[in-house]
């Protein structure tokens, strides 16, 4: 192959390192207003009153707008979303009025001045809290909300969805058991942190239509939920997404865009743009969810496991419009990379007055494959078995069944492979080295495994036309994040086509009115579904060239190929067509004319996927499973709690790496991302719920300083047959289970189990000092 | 506020402009200068993607007030490659794949022409340091690192 397989440069770079890459905070709109809200201070209370007569005052001010100006709700899967607060606040940050005004300055200004009257409630601030049958309500009216049907939340509870997934007998399978163990896992909730925080600019037009620009990365979700909830139709709202400065999960669904719309409405149809500060982005925007598991394991003495009961607990924070499908999703994958022929598995999504969660890379995974991986490594020491060997004994392999009862298909790809290859890498087998009294040397590993969580019918479609020139314009809807994936599919688009890629442009924006459609650009679906989508277009534009160029040739279209921008007759090369002379209709010297302009088009949906049963959870989920591992060898200081990690090691079986350097960088990119929430990253709340730490001072994410000494990134390439040249997602799979690597290490480092996140120098110091 | 009037160079070209004593130099570089390649993500010198050079030291320009520049010189990144002929330093970031949502990537770039100009050998320790004051959340850092480090090798 000439062009898939190979590391190309990025298509995006250009504008990248010049600076030139337009980002929703650099457009400028005539007429343009701006935005600023007022937060609650409080995570649980009425609202009374609110006055805003001073603040109107305010000279720029053009209108304020409180939650009863906008009485209904929206969400992903669960409607549970205010606009800005109604009636009640949720969490301490969230918005409760909006001052639109001239400048930001005025905005601010006028922000000051608006008196509201709470009547403060008593707050849930622990998810486990919010369980108990007395607990107080987060959301009253749950019972009202419009959901989907792959949901299913308990009105008069927090419970904003409950999953289960049953599989054999797990009674039985405990009897059966010589060993049982449980433990216990949490892990705070954390931001996403993209460099540019969210940004939209909203304009509802005279005549009902709506114009947005917005730093998304699901354009098409938006125009869907927007039009659903506003009551408008599709063709009247565009949604413009330029380069975005990172999501990570934090700009899927549907954010901040209807504030935006409907504030311009207010304030005279003008264009109102919002752009989160830094602390805004802690307080206001969606952050991950917390989660606490519970794990209960029987295995026998030889290593093989017979039955788990496993409980997961989502902290949804105020709302759950996409947490739901977050819970179900850790939910049917709940078991990690292993087969458990006896299981019973809950999931629980559930509301307290934290900030409201929303998907982050690894989506309930990283979550849970702490929970798992931890565990493992903690029977495998209870039976006195090597780790590796206890995983590998029970690796969930082709053929074998996942927990929703999926036979998992022949050319699935290989966990065993991904945790051979990261022990050999890490030099596995060796005990920890005392390097000092007090710097001990030791190695941990983890496996992992994800699939997109989706709904069946998730669609990806790509359009691909022929510039009179002969050059190609590609254009699909996945989002350019960072990811790089429209790298990708233009390598690809080069290969059908037998195309240079410098002829390829893949339109560098999305805008819902001209672009094809794509569900969302998340759970690292893209590659493969636009990958196949854009195969299909590709054939499509191939199969109409060939079309005219057997008539203008006069031969059969089999007897046609196309390379190096032309067409022609196989064995006869001198018997040729350029391109650019059918790609709007071949002229015959006397002016006849046939064919004309060229524009393929493909689209890709999942086969054969279901919804999971409600009673049992089993079914289809997946499209697709990627697995892998990753191995630490850290150096820790027994007296301090300090840990450096020394060396890295990442396997993932991504089926076939299109672009190997773009497979890299997310590895290595999302590797840290993972060690910086392992070990740093926390939102820390005061005893009223208040975040204490909402900047990059005391919210520590990872620095060059920060980074492994070393990382070997081993690409492991069993191919999907279904997958565009045999490739499998691997973008949020790269950020999952390091966590569990460095923990594992610190327990073969000095016996200590540590199950709470994050691995911050204080808590291990913490853990070390109560065994001694 | 009383308005002040100041005059500066900036990627080469002499400007005069009137400015309030409480504006940052990002703000005069972004909302007056409309030069939109210098990023704006914390607005307190945590995240480092603001940095531009003022007279040749990369500074947080959300740090400095603008009045403080008049009769300085400044570089932003769009003041970097002229004619859309890249630098050795953006070259190697492309090459590197130093970059994927590219928000961070003008203040990385810029940092790193200041580390090679002032120390055209920097030791692997001495690359991580200067860009130790800009975040990044995509890369991971180390291809950021290979790329600089690969410029000072070539040139040698
Ligand atoms: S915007 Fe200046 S340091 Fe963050
Ligand atoms: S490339 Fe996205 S923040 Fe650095």
């Amino acid at each position: 192959m000439k062009y898939v397989g190979k590391s190309i440069q990025r298509i995006d770079a250009f504008e990248k390192v010049t600076g030139s890459a337009e980002y929703a905070g650099d457009i400028e709109l005539p007429g343009m207003l701006y935005t600023k809200l007022l937060l609650s201070p409080y995570a649980h209370a009425k609202i009374k009153s609110i006055d805003f007569s001073d603040a109107l005052k305010v000279p720029g001010v053009i209108t304020i707008a409180i939650g009863e100006d906008f009485p209904f709700r929206i969400g992903l899967y669960v409607n549970d979303r205010n606009i800005l607060a109604r009636k009640k606040v949720r969490w301490v940050g969230e918005p409760v009025a909006a001052v639109v005004a001239e400048n930001l300055e005025a905005a601010e200004e006028a922000i000051e001045l608006i008196k509201v009257d709470y009547e403060p409630l008593p707050p849930v601030l622990d998810v486990r809290d919010a369980l108990k049958p007395d607990a107080p309500l987060v959301h009253e009216e749950l019972g009202e909300y419009a959901h989907s049907p792959a949901f299913n939340p308990i009105p008069g509870t927090n419970i904003a969805n409950r999953f289960v997934v049953k599989k054999g007998n797990v009674e039985e399978g405990f009897k059966k058991s010589d060993v049982i163990v449980e433990n216990e896992f949490l892990m705070p909730q954390v931001s996403h942190v993209p460099m540019e925080p969210h940004t939209c600019i909203g304009q509802y037009m005279k005549d009902g239509s709506i114009k947005i620009w917005t730093s998304a990365q699901s354009p098409f979700a938006i125009r869907y939920i927007l039009g659903y909830s506003l009551g408008v139709p599709l063709h009247k709202i565009s949604v413009y997404v330029p380069y975005v400065g990172g999501g990570f999960g934090g700009k899927a669904g549907i954010n901040f865009e209807p504030l935006v719309v409907l504030l311009s409405k207010k304030a005279g149809y003008r264009p109102v743009k919002l752009e989160l500060t830094r602390e805004e982005q802690f307080m206001v925007a969606p952050v991950r969810q917390g989660f606490y598991g519970k794990i209960k394991t029987g295995v026998t003495r030889d290593g093989k496991i017979m039955a788990e009961k496993i409980l997961y607990v989502f902290d949804a924070g105020a709302y759950a419009d996409y947490g739901v499908n977050i819970g179900r999703a850790a939910g049917y994958s709940c078991t990690g990379p292993y087969y458990v022929p006896n299981l019973e598995g809950e999931s629980l999504t559930v509301y307290t007055n934290h900030p409201w969660g929303t998907a982050f890379r690894g989506f309930g995974h990283f979550e849970f494959l702490w929970a798992i991986e931890r565990q493992m490594e903690i029977v495998a020491a209870e039976i006195g078995m090597d780790p590796i060997e206890f995983r590998l004994k029970n690796a969930l392999l082709p053929g074998l069944t996942t927990p929703t009862g999926e036979k998992l298909r022949e050319d699935a790809g290989r966990i065993d492979q991904c945790i051979k290859a990261v022990a050999e890498k890490i030099g596995w087998g060796t005990p920890p080295v005392k390097i000092t009294p007090n710097k001990i040397r030791a190695k941990g590993i983890a496996a992992l495994w994800k699939a997109p969580a989706m709904p069946p019918n998730a669609a990806s479609s790509a359009i691909i036309k022929l510039n009179e020139d002969g050059t190609f314009l590609l254009s699909v809807g996945v989002t350019e994040i960072g990811q790089g994936t429209v790298t990708a599919l233009a390598q690809i688009v080069a290969e059908e086509l037998s195309v240079p890629v410098e002829k390829i442009k893949v339109v560098p924006f999305r805008h819902t009115d001209l672009t094809p459609y794509s569900w969302q650009t998340v759970a690292s679906r893209n590659l493969f579904m636009e990958g196949r989508a854009v195969i299909r277009a590709a054939r499509d534009v191939k199969e109409q060239i060939l079309e005219v160029a057997s008539q203008v040739l006069r031969v059969p279209k089999d007897d046609l190929e196309i390379e190096d921008e032309k067409v022609y007759v196989k064995g006869r090369p001198e018997w040729s067509l350029q391109l650019k002379d059918i790609a709007a209709g071949y002229v015959y010297p006397n002016g006849n004319t046939i064919g004309g302009p060229i524009i393929g088009r493909g689209y890709y949906v999942g086969s054969r996927l279901t919804y999971l049963d409600p009673e049992t959870g089993q079914g289809y989920p997946a499209l697709k499973w990627t697995f892998g591992a990753q191995a630490v060898e850290i150096e820790l200081d027994t007296e301090t709690g300090e840990i450096k990690i020394l060396k890295l090691v990442s396997a993932f079986d991504v089926g076939k790496a299109i672009n190997p350097m773009l497979v890299e960088g997310q590895i290595v990119g999302g590797c840290v991302q993972s060690i910086s929430l392992g070990m740093w990253e926390e939102y820390k709340y005061d005893k009223n719920g208040r975040m204490i730490n909402p900047n990059l001072t005391d919210y520590k994410i990872a620095r060059a300083g920060d980074i492994p000494e070393e990382h070997i990134v081993v690409i492991i390439e069993n191919p999907q047959k279904d997958g565009p040249y045999g490739a499998r997602g691997v973008g949020e799979l790269s950020m999952l289970s390091v966590p569990p690597a460095i923990a594992n290490a610190i327990f073969h480092a000095t016996g200590v189990n540590i199950n709470n996140l994050p691995l911050s120098f204080e808590n291990i110091w913490k853990a070390l000092k109560e065994k001694r | 506020m009383e308005k002040k009037k100041i005059i500066f160079k900036i990627n080469g070209v002499e400007k005069t402009v009137e400015v309030e004593p409480n504006k940052t130099l990002l703000w005069l570089i972004r909302e007056v200068l409309k030069l939109k390649g210098t990023k704006k993500a914390c607005e307190r010198g945590d995240c480092g993607l603001c940095t531009v050079l003022l007279n040749g030291e990369p500074v947080k320009s959300c740090l400095v007030l603008a009045v403080e520049v008049d009769g300085s010189e400044i570089v932003t990144v769009e003041g970097l490659s002229r004619d859309g002929e890249l630098t050795p330093i953006q070259k190697a970031f492309i090459e590197h794949g130093a970059l994927q949502c590219g928000f961070c990537t003008p203040a990385f770039v810029i940092v790193g022409h200041w580390l090679l100009n002032r120390n055209p050998n920097p030791s692997r320790e001495e690359v991580v340091e200067a860009l130790n004051g800009v975040l990044c959340r995509c890369t991971g850092y180390r291809p950021i690192i290979e790329a600089i480090l690969d410029v000072a090798k070539k040139r040698k």
